[in-house]
């Protein structure tokens, strides 16, 4: 079976996944942890505001206990931040506490569609690079945001195909095709996709890889799920690799004008 | 000559109060405003509330069922109730805590309110909503401030349950690590209202209904309103808390929104239910405010029994409160010692020696919070309990 030649690099780590998966919304963490496994992931996204920071052991925030360090590196993401200064301060929290200093930021002033916010995460992107964390922001699919942060010194951006949970696939489309046509870091689209095919479909297109959490954690077989979207990206980065046949929109402008060399001739 | 630069550090973090001249009234401006008009969706809403037939509900939960398990996933928030204080300065109809009921009365001191949350935190519990009478004497602002900071402590995530205030009041609040207010309108029907409400300064109709936008002002991140069934007409009633929200969603867009429908249950005082509003009422309008406004929370309390809550929770519910008491020290018998009788809203006599402080009102599904997240897992729902880190909102956190 062939599998993608070429690794994931991001920062100064590789990875042979180039699925991302995160832990909300599952029925229980014991079907969590089968579905990070299935899914062959080697990068885990966890919120830190469900995890025990304080170093108790809280039996009732245990989340993170359920994410083996020794097989996936733990992405502490900064959900429920709502500007900067909250970021900062929870990302500082978790490498206090002795979690990787690898961030996810995500900055959603609103709850109902966690959109993020541009002007907080630029802001907290700027200290916590800073600061020696790797950071992969999450954001909307704005091209030149992303430059700007790419500039500033993320180690990835993350561009969403939809908003959050809605399942709706590259509705982003045409504006992540020009984020990664300009990156030089890492292209993650995250949030959106709802089936293994739009996992598939970002990968062909480019993408470094993808972020997947509400199509697993709510499937009704989540482990099943995750091994389909393992395969999709699987499939969807080996068709890029191997090369696409041109867009139908490409191949569709030549037969008016030839139409009309023949008809001149 | 040019125009300055905009002072950006202002306008953050965005909880301008006084905001876009052009944009927002207050909630309680348009709903006076005898022109109004339904959006689409109001009328979308209004036609889900219709009397259905069998397969038609079922229709309507299986849809409610799918909406929120893709926003919100396959969990349940969990918290319980505190109550600090049954003292209250108001006379409302149907509230165990009337100033003219003859019941034992107590405030729970800093340090009791501790030993409290202390229980509940060791039930697992990581939520709580600190509830209290309306009594400027004995919960004074201050009072309210130095419990938050306590509370913290020991529970990550503390919302508020308490008179209306103005903004300045809320903010210490908030500074202290506060997080929600939930303020229940009661009834959206201003004669109702008026009727129900005789005395004290809960009168004023308008007050609270402004008293989201005030608490989003303040900063507060959690914004609980609602019904209380059983004194208006259940559909007129429903779709003014629907136009509430849509207010809200927009003039308060940082906040998450939380919806509650209790219904009347039995108080001291014998206050019964003016109108009918029945289980399978109560669960169409679950099902139609999710599908209608798909990442609204929405919250069922102990008052419900506990079959009826099962069956309603896969179906639009986000978050539940388990193990509830309702009644001041009612966990661990706070408070007990300094009791005292009022009769009219004075105090009969000295420290009673024994008895129980009154509760506001009866609950129904007395399952521990163990029982009712056992009851969610075989539902093959999570129970969220930690959902919340005082480190987002507090430096010394």
């Amino acid at each position: 079976m062939y599998s993608p030649s070429q690794d994931l690099r991001i920062a100064d780590r590789v990875f042979h996944s180039r699925l991302l998966l995160g832990t909300g919304k599952f029925a229980s963490n014991h079907v969590m942890a089968a579905a990070l496994e299935a899914s062959g992931t080697e990068i885990v996204t966890a919120a830190l505001r469900r995890a025990d920071l304080s170093g108790n052991k809280d039996p009732y925030a245990n989340i993170l206990e359920f994410i083996d360090p020794k097989r996936y590196l733990l992405l502490a993401n900064t959900s429920g931040a709502m500007n900067a200064e909250e970021a900062v301060r929870l990302a500082r929290l978790a490498a206090s506490a002795g979690l990787p200093k690898w961030i996810k930021l995500e900055i959603h002033p609103n709850p109902h569609h966690l959109l993020p916010d541009p002007i907080e995460t630029f802001r907290a992107a700027e200290i916590l690079v800073r600061e020696g964390f790797t950071v992969l922001p999450y954001i909307n699919a704005d091209p030149v945001l992303a430059k700007r942060l790419e500039e500033v010194g993320t180690a990835t951006v993350m561009p969403l195909g939809a908003p959050i949970g809605s399942n709706q696939g590259l509705r982003t489309k045409d504006q992540i095709r020009i984020i990664i046509e300009q990156a030089q870091v890492p292209v993650v689209v995250d949030a959106g996709l709802g089936a293994p095919s739009q996992a598939a479909e970002a990968m062909e297109m480019g993408a470094d890889a993808v972020l997947v959490n509400t199509a697993i954690a709510v499937a009704n077989d989540p482990v099943t799920m995750a091994t389909a979207f393992r395969q999709g990206v699987e499939a969807g980065r080996l068709a890029f690799e191997s090369g696409l046949p041109a867009q139908a929109l490409e191949a569709e402008a030549t037969s008016p004008l030839t139409a009309y060399f023949r008809q001149t001739a | 000559m040019r125009n300055p630069l905009p002072d950006c550090s202002r306008v953050r973090p965005g909880y301008g109060d006084a905001g876009n001249p052009f944009a927002y009234m207050t909630f309680a401006e348009r709903f006076r405003d005898p022109n109004r008009t339904l959006s689409a969706s109001a009328r979308s809403f209004q036609r889900l509330l219709e009397p259905l037939p069998d397969p038609g509900l079922e229709a309507l939960a299986r849809r409610a069922a799918a909406i929120t398990r893709k926003h919100f996933g396959r969990t349940m928030r969990l918290f319980a109730p505190l109550y600090l204080s049954n003292e209250c300065i108001n006379n409302c109809a149907y509230c165990g805590f009337s100033r003219d009921n003859p019941i034992l009365r107590v405030t729970l001191t800093v340090e009791q309110v501790l030993a409290e949350a202390r229980y509940l935190a060791d039930l697992g519990i990581r939520n709580l909503l600190l509830v209290s009478g309306e009594h400027p004497k004995y919960v004074s602002n201050g009072y309210l401030a130095s419990v938050v900071a306590a509370v913290r402590e020991v529970i990550p995530a503390v919302s508020l349950e308490v008179a209306p205030m103005e903004v300045e009041d809320y903010r210490p609040l908030v500074a202290n690590g506060a997080e929600g207010l939930v303020v229940y309108q009661e009834t959206y029907d201003r004669a109702v209202y008026q009727e129900m409400h005789t005395s004290g300064p809960k009168r004023n109709f308008d007050w609270r209904l402004e008293c989201p936008e005030r608490a989003f002002a303040a900063g507060f991140r959690r914004l609980g309103i609602g019904v209380l069934f059983g004194l208006g007409d259940w559909r007129t009633e429903a779709m003014h808390l629907f136009e509430h929200v849509e207010f809200l969603l927009r003039k308060c867009w940082r906040a998450q929104i939380t919806v509650s429908l209790p219904r009347l249950r039995p108080a001291a005082g014998g206050f019964h239910p003016r109108t009918a509003f029945s289980e399978r009422e109560l669960v169409q309008l679950v099902c139609a405010l999710r599908v209608m406004l798909p990442q609204v929370g929405l919250v069922l309390s102990t008052r419900e029994p506990g079959p009826l809550r099962d069956v309603l929770m896969p179906l639009g519910i986000t978050m539940m409160s388990a193990g509830s008491c309702t009644a001041p020290g009612g966990y661990t018998g706070q408070g007990c010692e300094s009791l005292h009788l009022t009769i009219r809203g004075r105090a009969a006599a000295a420290t009673v020696a024994h008895g129980k402080a009154e509760a506001q009102f009866a609950i129904d599904d007395d399952r521990s919070p163990e029982e009712v997240a056992a009851a969610l897992t075989r539902l093959g729902l999570e129970p969220v309990w930690k959902d919340w880190d005082p480190a987002l909102t507090l430096a010394n956190a």
